[in-house]
């Protein structure tokens, strides 16, 4: 599969799923696992461009195919916007739901630049957070936006 | 951790494909979709195979909403977020989104399909109940060819279908009728959840009557249950509360709901009556709507 625009080959077993293969395969521990259950989105990762719950999704099914994580949302040594945002507006405390937060608010802005606080809401519905009750979150996202924006 | 058991992983490149490997291994296979309800179901071990089937591949076959002038045909690889966003199922069914809005978050509906939705044939399932209501049928293919059964027949039981071992759902077929429209409601313990009880109704006018009415419930049963009682009760009659109410009464008396963590029975009882009656109000607000539009 391709990872963060890597090509990267593997001999794995058929129920190794892609939170495990990203974390102990590759060493890409910046995506977490957390429920296994699909619900708390910690482990949301991309698979061909759409944000999937990577505790749900067999690492042979993405072969082939390309993932990204929050290892590649950087570029060229910079910090994506969303991650920006986050900084700058407190959009994390113990950080654990952070990578999936962000992989879902870097999909849902590239689909839509100017999205409503609902919109950012129903965005990351699948994912959940213990310590800031989302509205930090919510502005870190309304930062990255507007920060696009302005450019 | 929550691991899967052991099992040999197999990627289908054609219908065909998937269908020869499911006829050469048996009730030891099975076809996987979208994977989050199967995948689940087997990190508990409560399903345990010796074959999976990955179908991903076949979505540039099976993922499509199609609009004919007497039916809408949906690919079962047809993934919830493009049920969500259809134009065309906006138009005619608008059921589709107020479902697909409840049904877990936006990210499991990224992946999860129309075809993994009704072969799972969770009783609580809200695209079954979806599917009940519009009256769909189901395109099942084997080797032999392909076949053709009505929702009704297609769920056997909880968790159980009419597709075969060597079979798949490749399509599902809704019925295209002019004057009508469709609505959806559950109630859910959280955001995402399972239904306690869900209903949909679809209904049509003719010069102020309805020509037909029917009611599909999530939850309150071994399958996702259409009720014919309904549906005799409204054709020929101008919609009214008091019509909606008997309509409610009926759904409350021929369910079967069960006590357990989500409600008690007499809850689930009032709420099929309830949300009856608010999804047969509102399809026909909708046709007054789309009237004035």
């Amino acid at each position: 599969m391709i990872v963060n625009g890597e090509e990267v080959t593997r001999e794995i077993e058929g129920r190794l799923l892609l939170v495990h293969f990203l974390r102990e395969e590759l060493g890409l521990t910046g995506t977490h696992w957390g429920c296994d259950t699909s619900n708390c989105g910690t482990c949301v990762v991309w698979l061909d461009g759409e944000p999937v719950k990577s505790c749900t999704v067999l690492a042979a099914m993405a072969g082939g195919h390309e993932v990204r994580t929050v290892e590649g949302l950087e570029r060229n040594g910079e910090l994506d916007p969303v991650q920006q945002g986050f900084i700058a507006c407190h959009g994390l405390q113990c950080g654990f739901c952070t990578p999936g937060m962000m992989m879902t608010a870097r999909a849902l802005l590239d689909r839509d630049p100017d999205p409503s606080e609902a919109d950012i809401r129903e965005a990351i519905s699948g994912q959940i957070c213990r310590c800031t009750g989302y509205a930090t979150i919510v502005r870190s996202v309304q930062w990255a936006a507007a920060t696009e924006a302005a450019k | 951790m929550q691991v899967p058991g052991q099992f040999e992983y197999q990627r289908a490149t054609s219908v065909e494909h998937a269908i020869g490997l499911l006829d050469r291994l048996g009730d030891t296979a099975r076809l996987v979709a979208g994977g989050h309800s199967l995948l689940p179901m087997m990190k508990l071990r409560l399903a345990n195979f010796d074959y999976l089937i990955d179908i991903n591949d076949l979505h540039a076959d099976l993922g499509y909403i199609t609009a004919e002038p007497q039916q809408i045909r949906i690919g079962a690889m047809t993934r919830h977020r493009e049920l969500l966003e259809s134009t065309s199922l906006k138009e005619h069914f608008p059921i589709f989104a107020d479902a697909e809005r409840v049904i877990a978050d936006p990210t499991v509906r990224n992946r999860g399909t129309l075809g993994g939705s009704l072969c799972q044939a969770d009783p609580s399932e809200d695209l079954s109940a979806v599917c009940t209501t519009l009256d769909a049928s189901c395109v099942i293919q084997g080797s032999a060819g392909t076949r053709v059964v009505s929702m009704e027949d297609f769920h056997r039981g909880p968790y159980e279908t009419a597709v075969g071992e060597a079979e798949m759902l490749i399509e599902v077929r809704f019925p295209l009728r002019p004057g009508g429209s469709s609505a959806y409601e559950k109630v859910e313990r959280r955001a995402g959840d399972w239904a306690v009880v869900s209903a949909g109704a679809a209904l049509w006018l003719r010069n102020g009557v309805i020509s037909d009415a029917r009611v599909g419930l999530a939850a309150v049963g071994p399958n996702t249950a259409g009720i014919p009682e309904i549906s005799a009760l409204l054709r020929g009659q101008e919609p009214s509360e008091e019509l909606f109410e008997q309509a409610g009464d009926i759904a409350a008396r021929s369910c079967e709901p069960a006590t357990d963590t989500r409600g008690a029975e007499g809850y689930k009882r009032h709420l099929a009556k309830e949300l009856t009656r608010r999804t047969l109000r509102k399809a026909v607000d909708r046709i007054g709507e789309r009237a004035q539009a």
